[in-house]
């Protein structure tokens, strides 16, 4: 058994390849090995030049895979990033904040993970890279259900990247059973663009109703050219439930709801969350 | 093994070699000595082990030592060492009674002064996000707050004569993080223990060859059921001893223990638990109620049938004819759910031979004598020659009443002759440590047009899980208390403790009363709903008082004080109702409610003897010495039993030293339960204080009123001017030592009850009235307390600062039962699963206190723990019915389940 702390990309990939297990905040390491045994080697990825940090280049933001969710939730940002601000001051308390990062709430792939619904409305793809190479690819396509994702066991996830996005808000609601500290029965992302009072375009993500988090484009696409004003209004959430806008979710029964309460929060989370994206958006 | 990890620890140089992905909490307390550093739940739910990494606080359980390589962490300790904040912020949180049991204090500690250095002047918003990553179980976060913010609220400056707000008398160790705590005893390198769990509601199982697994893996023993040298049976209640320290054929429960493992450290650490070699056949469970009350279930305990463990049962009056005369009556089905204590201590002990031979237990407990008499059976040993010491109890609120670690480290020590220790981890702890019953009752009540209640019948089934532990407990005051503290003059109340295959229910802050005040509670509101009359005032109609006898007959002529409490109430009820009526005025989807919930608590144990005895004594050179034997798991018992007793002297608290629990140095002072210490301990301490004040009199030849001053080799004795100096080096010593003792013993006077439960169950009751403010939003059926007012009738507050942090303790566990907490064997085995109160969602608390003397306690004190309890469940269900219109008969009352509620009255 090895502890590796490589500082670079390539010694990471090589250790990676020999089957060592990636470690961050460890925020989900520790929880899931409960008073288990730890074998085989770890991997560390906190001290790897390149993987931690935000930057801004001509295609858009790079988070790097260890940045850990405080440095998000107090980054400068644009408008259009603040669900997912909102989302990172929601992971856990403080104390996970400070090592948990973006790329494990990613990897580790719970249908509940805070960072995915925001993610999704900003466009994320994420890199991922092996000694043979680098991919991209679209968030969505790399989360494949609950706990899988399209990692290959050699890869590592090494950025989340953002296209700049259009002048917009957002907004991130999520709802559990206590203040803080929470695993949320569901959660909601929401952007809005506007232009002259109307929604230019709207996105809209669903987290822990389905076996990934979800965006609804039905949804999107009949939001498009809306007054602003009707996403304050309440008959928002009785529209939400006559049309076939919520089908791409598939919420569970388990300890902490029921499917049907699921869906009844969503309906509202999903017409809170574009309230509060359209009272923040100018336009 | 790999190469050292080097790193700085309250700024200096340290380093270690562990293997790799060891939990930089577990390099901080096993091989750098910081011991200030507490581990709660290895999963960073809790927050206990709150470090500063480069500043930043951290879960150290959550983080690889190695990447603590280079860094700069800092803990408790070493903070108060070197920053003025944290120093600051511990002298208040000592002030303010921001510590009860002091096991969250360390973490809560490290990350206030982590806010407070980013902001020194946060407002509560922020620092309720900077500081919700900790969990309280004690104190309710109404203290921390205080203490974190420096705002208004009592403070602990006081005198310490008796009424008077005093800081806690052990509370220094607790914000300097020197309390030793039950894991903080063994020293490191220390042999361990670790148990071998059924992973099966109810299995048979048959275990391998053992002697060939030890060998192979370096165990320096494995233990059985076969290594009980005595009976391989424990219980509380004197003929329900039916729990095995490790099962024989079959468990009962996930978690039940069947075997243990000893050995080093390393050699525990590397062994998978699920390697053991053990075979399991899993049989079918009869895992709730309806499943082990069905024909034909699985008995769990063959002497008795149908699985009923034992029922209680008080009558008074006709009551069919009492609901006949009604002019409304109204029935229910209520229910309630396993509650874990969640104390954020998880059990753990040390055990070896002392250097005197005996076999001494180190562990947080509860009831030290009763651990000794129960080992003394397991080990089949004199009881004299096992010593329990307990440590510091990081919570306990009922659950450390019984054993759990103790059995095992008794005998690992007589397998090896080593000192050995054991530390449940969260899940272990969760799995099989006792739990509130979950309790299934059906109420009718009746009343007549004036408002008066006419009858009522309860009947309610506890699910006591596996084994008794003190279920019958339960059964027995759950019919005594489930009138509430009014007039019902027919009354008929029956309560069946049920075994299950699930954890032993036991235990916790009020043994089912809560349970059924909920139900009681709920149903007094829809009859005063039907009568058209005001809740508050139709339990004023309805309030005991002095001269009317309880549903046992018993006719108290002084002391009853829930009128008080609900009149105090009354300004703050019409103001908070009158405020709903304006808000719910304009529809909308928040709707406010305001809600009632009272109840009564009798304190000690019913109708059955439970003494305790203080002793206390002056040694030649002055000094005076108490010997406190209720253990004080947080609530204050070290300060409050001194208070009495050094008022009863007639000295400054000052002048004492105390001697606190341990069976070689302290006479029995009972459990810490029932809400008996101060009253019952308050007793022995105050006839205790008033011997040794009768003899220093006497010896002094004064009066009734001389004050005493105690020096060095003396006593004066002044009285009118005149004053009498003792000299002690003239007295001879008597076998403690001391020249001048007394020890006095205090019995509360209660009667037996007889079949129909009638007789004199308690000395004294303790009330309480509950106001909640909730807000709830009905279409996601989420509830937010906004406040809560709690009136508590406490006899005579001996300390207010500390009755303050019980009523709020206590909300913040009710509030817990009522909206959020529901265990799930198997399935809410950790802290994020299994979900307590966190600091955002304690309301603001006000707490008025009610002094109706009490003839039998002490200064005429009442016991307070489970009262602040028992109303909380109720006020807040009463609250959202009155928010929304739907009456919840179901704790916990979760959004799904309010929402459901909302839906099905077409409410939503």
């Amino acid at each position: 058994m090895a502890f590796f702390m490589p500082d670079n990309l390539s010694d990471a990939l090589i250790a990676r390849a020999r089957g060592a297990r990636p470690v961050a905040g460890g925020t989900d390491f520790y929880p899931a090995l409960g008073e288990g045994v730890i074998s085989g080697d770890l991997l560390d990825l906190t001290r790897i030049q390149g993987l931690s940090g935000i930057e801004h280049g001509p295609e858009g933001w790079r988070i790097g895979t260890a940045t850990p969710w405080a440095q998000i939730a107090c980054a400068d940002l644009p408008p259009a990033f603040e669900a997912l601000r909102q989302a990172a001051r929601q992971v856990g308390a403080v104390q996970v904040q400070n090592v948990g990062t973006i790329g494990g709430n990613l990897v580790n792939a719970s249908p509940a993970a805070d960072g995915v619904p925001p993610l999704l409305v900003l466009g994320a793809q994420v890199e991922l890279a092996s000694r043979a190479g680098a991919r991209h690819l679209p968030l969505a396509d790399f989360l494949t259900g609950p706990r899988q994702t399209a990692l290959a066991p050699d890869e590592l996830l090494v950025a989340v990247h953002l296209p700049d996005p259009p002048r917009a808000a957002s907004a991130f609601v999520k709802l559990g059973s206590r203040a803080h500290l929470v695993i949320s029965f569901a959660m909601v992302a929401a952007l809005i663009e506007a232009r002259a009072g109307r929604v230019r375009a709207a996105r809209v993500a669903v987290g822990a109703c389905s076996p990934v988090a979800r965006r609804l484009p039905a949804l999107e696409a009949a939001l498009a050219g809306r007054p602003l004003a009707d996403l304050g209004a309440p008959d928002l959430v009785p529209e939400l439930a006559g049309a076939e806008y919520l089908a791409p979710l598939a919420p569970i029964d388990d300890i902490r709801a029921d499917r049907t309460y699921r869906i009844e929060a969503a309906r509202w989370l999903i017409a809170d969350a574009l309230r509060q994206a359209a009272e923040k958006v100018h336009g | 093994m790999a190469e050292p990890v080097k790193f700085t620890l309250n700024g200096r140089p340290v380093q270690a070699e562990v293997a790799p992905g060891t939990r930089l909490s577990q390099v901080l307390r096993e091989d750098l000595g910081a011991r200030d550093v507490k581990v709660g739940c290895n999963a960073g739910d809790c927050g206990a082990c709150t470090v500063l990494v480069d500043g930043a606080p951290v879960c150290a359980c959550l983080m690889p030592v190695q990447q603590a390589r280079s860094k700069r962490v800092e803990t408790l300790r070493g903070l108060l060492e070197d920053e003025p904040l944290t120093r600051e912020l511990a002298t208040r949180f000592q002030d303010r009674g921001a510590a009860q049991c002091g096991i969250c204090t360390p973490g809560m500690l490290v990350a206030a002064t982590a806010l407070l250095r980013a902001n020194p002047a946060p407002d509560q918003a922020r620092a309720e996000e900077a500081l919700a990553g900790v969990l309280c179980r004690c104190t309710g976060y109404a203290k921390i707050l205080d203490a974190v913010l420096d705002r208004d609220g009592l403070h602990g400056g006081g005198s310490g004569s008796v009424g008077t707000p005093l800081r806690k008398l052990d509370g220094i160790a607790k914000v300097e993080g020197r309390e030793v705590f039950s894991d903080d005893v063994a020293p490191p390198g220390t042999l361990e223990i670790r148990l071998i769990r059924s992973p099966y509601a109810r299995a048979a199982f048959r275990l391998g060859d053992l002697d060939a697994y030890a060998a192979q893996h370096g165990l320096t023993a494995i233990l059985t059921a076969r290594d009980v040298p005595g009976r391989n049976r424990f219980g509380t209640i004197p003929g329900f001893e039916d729990q095995p320290v490790f099962a024989e054929a079959e468990t009962r429960m996930i978690g039940e223990a069947v075997a243990a493992m000893v050995g080093p450290p390393e050699v525990i650490a590397g062994l998978d638990p699920a390697a053991f070699p053990v075979a399991w056949q899993e049989l079918d469970p009869a895992d709730s109620l309806d499943a082990a009350l069905a024909p034909g279930a699985p008995q769990l305990h063959a002497d008795h049938p149908g699985n009923v463990m034992c029922t209680g049962f008080v009558a008074r009056g006709d009551v069919a004819a009492g609901l006949a005369e009604a002019a409304q009556t109204v029935s229910g089905r209520f229910e309630t759910s396993f509650v874990e204590h969640a104390y954020i201590e998880p059990e753990a002990g040390f055990a070896r031979i002392g250097d005197d031979g005996r076999l001494e237990i180190h562990a947080g407990t509860q009831a030290p004598i009763m651990d000794r008499e129960a080992l003394a059976v397991i080990l089949d040993m004199e009881a004299a020659r096992i010593r329990i010491i307990p440590t510091a109890t990081g919570g306990g609120f009922g659950s450390k009443l019984d054993l759990s670690v103790q059995p095992y480290l008794a005998l690992g020590v007589l397998a090896t002759g080593r000192p050995v220790r054991l530390t449940f981890g969260r899940r272990e702890s969760l799995q099989v440590t006792t739990k509130r019953h979950p309790a299934r009752m059906n109420v009718t009540i009746g009343a007549d047009e004036t408002g008066r209640i006419t009858g009522m019948e309860f009947q309610g089934d506890f699910n006591t899980g596996a084994y008794a532990s003190w279920g019958p407990t339960v059964a027995n005051r759950v019919p005594v208390h489930a009138s509430g503290p009014y007039r019902v003059p027919a009354y008929r109340a029956g309560a069946r403790g049920i075994y299950t295959n699930a954890p032993p229910a036991g235990a916790f802050r009020g043994f089912g009363v809560p349970q059924a005040a909920f139900a009681q509670e709920s149903l007094f509101d829809e009859l005063a709903g039907r009568l058209g009359m005001d809740p508050l005032e139709f339990r004023l109609i309805n309030a005991l008082e002095d001269g009317v006898p309880t549903v046992c007959g018993q006719v108290f002529d002084q002391g009853v004080g829930i009128r008080a409490c609900l009149e105090s109430l009354r300004p703050h009820w019409q103001a908070a109702r009158a405020e709903a009526r304006n808000f719910n005025a304009e529809s909308g989807r928040i709707r406010l409610g305001v809600g009632l919930g009272a109840g009564w608590y009798g304190c000690g144990n019913t109708s059955l003897p439970n003494p305790s005895t203080i002793r206390a004594g002056i040694r030649a050179d002055g000094t005076l010495w108490l010997h406190q034997g209720a253990v004080d798991i947080g609530q204050g018992a070290n300060t409050v039993i001194a208070q009495i007793f050094a008022q009863a002297l007639g000295v400054k608290v000052d002048d004492l030293r105390l001697i606190g629990a341990d069976t070689a140095l302290t006479p029995d002072a009972g459990k810490t339960s029932a809400s008996r210490q101060t009253f019952v301990t308050g007793n022995a301490a105050q006839a205790a204080g008033r011997a040794l004040r009768a003899m220093i009199l006497r010896r002094a030849n004064m009066g009734e009123g001389a004050r005493i001053t105690l020096g060095a080799g003396w006593i004066d004795v002044a009285e009118a001017g005149k004053i009498q100096r003792l000299e002690l080096g003239a007295l001879a010593p008597d076998a403690h030592g001391y020249v001048l003792a007394a020890e006095e013993t205090y019995d509360p006077p209660t009667r037996p009850l007889d079949e129909n439960g009638q007789g004199v169950p308690y000395a004294q009751f303790g009330y309480a009235a509950q106001m909640a403010v909730v807000e709830v939003d009905t279409a996601l059926g989420t509830t937010r307390v906004a406040r809560m007012v709690a009136a508590h009738d406490v006899g005579r507050a001996i300390n207010p600062l500390l009755v303050q942090g019980q009523v709020e303790g206590g909300i913040a566990q009710g509030l817990g039962m009522a909206l959020i907490e529901e265990y799930i064997p198997g399935a809410t085995e950790n802290l994020h699963d299994y979900l307590i109160p966190t600091i955002g969602d304690v309301p603001p608390i006000t707490t008025l206190i009610i002094e109706e003397p009490d003839a039998h306690g002490p200064f005429g004190a009442k016991g307070l723990g489970e009262h602040a309890l028992v109303p909380t469940a109720p006020a807040i269900a009463n609250a959202i019915a009155h928010a929304t219109g739907v009456r919840p008969r179901r704790l916990p009352i979760t959004p799904p389940r309010l929402a459901a509620l909302i839906r099905e009255a077409g409410h939503g």
